[in-house]
């Protein structure tokens, strides 16, 4: 129930940003049933809402759903399918599918993991792109979104995606120096380069810390 | 132009998912390979917010966008849910924007 929700409210919030920062309704509508993959969509109108180019958009997308990769892995035994239906399983594989699933698989019922995987994900794609159509739609109502405060809705969402991760002292620093390098970045470098150079951050972060720890 | 990229950058990530459940579990389970998967999206995440509140049109600007991040904060440190977070930020940019015209 509480994931139902907080996805209708997430893709409220989705389409009508989409459409704040420039996309059609239908745009943002193929974002959600062909990449949902929300962090991704967030990221790819993030970048083209500051004026950046496709291919940083594009970038910034496919870095942010590279987790989604891990989580098939962890999947592929959990929810085996095969040709047409793996097509269908890998669209599904996204957080809440494979939160769900693996909580059941850590609670020993195989079974109930692959029916929680097929229940979340489904009923997170209907959901999502009811609430992304219902949000694109009310946005190209609303006129000039600056006006609404819509503008500062990406950054809230942002950040209200990165609170979880910050689990502990490290992640709040690779957060802080990634601020800091993007906007310096941001007066030398074309718009959306600055958000790829804040992920560099912390990649480079992850490797040279991963040796002093081993 | 636009459509595009929505499209092939859409495909691109649909293969992300699709590739996992066919990589072998050795190479994804990597420790440093996992490690830059958790942080990646800090730092992703991280120079969004920075972009998204204090750039306009690609240059550093200061604007009502920081009251309404700040805001967020204070919510998120309230737990409040998602849409809350999201609406106190706008209703606080917007009351900025409309007092200081």
């Amino acid at each position: 129930m509480g994931i139902g929700l907080a996805v209708g409210m997430f893709g409220l919030s989705f389409g009508a940003l989409a459409v704040a920062s420039g996309l059609t309704t239908a745009q943002a509508m193929v974002l959600s049933a062909v990449m949902f993959t929300g962090g991704s969509q967030f990221a790819f109108i993030g970048v083209i809402g500051a004026g950046g180019a496709g291919v940083a958009a594009a970038a910034a997308a496919l870095l942010l759903g590279a987790r989604n990769t891990f989580y098939g892995v962890a999947l592929s035994p959990l929810v085996p399918s095969s040709g047409l239906r793996r097509v269908t399983t890998a669209q599904l594989t996204i957080d809440e599918s494979t939160a769900m699933a693996l909580a059941h698989q850590d609670a020993g019922e195989p079974r109930a993991a692959r029916t929680a995987f097929w229940a979340t994900g489904i009923a997170v794609y209907v959901g999502w792109n009811l609430a992304t159509l219902a949000g694109a739609l009310g946005a190209s109502w609303l006129g000039d979104p600056a006006d609404w405060g819509l503008d500062a809705m990406a950054p809230a969402a942002f950040l209200a995606l990165l609170w979880p991760r910050l689990r502990d002292r490290e992640t709040v620093a690779v957060a802080l120096a990634a601020v800091a390098v993007a906007l310096l970045a941001t007066m030398v470098a074309p718009p959306g380069v600055p958000v790829l150079l804040g992920g560099a951050v912390a990649v480079v972060v992850a490797l040279a810390t991963d040796r002093t720890h081993r | 132009m636009m459509w595009f990229v929505v499209v092939a950058t859409s495909l691109a990530a649909w293969l992300q998912k699709y590739l996992g459940h066919l990589v072998p579990e050795s190479f994804v389970n990597h420790p440093r390979v996992q490690r830059a998967t958790l942080l990646l999206p800090v730092g992703l995440l991280a120079a969004l917010i920075a972009v998204s509140t204090f750039t306009e049109s690609g240059r550093v600007s200061f604007d009502a966008r920081i009251a309404g991040l700040a805001a967020a904060f204070v919510a998120l440190l309230l737990r409040a849910p998602f849409l809350v977070v999201l609406a106190v930020a706008a209703v606080v940019a917007a009351g900025v924007r409309a007092f200081t015209g």
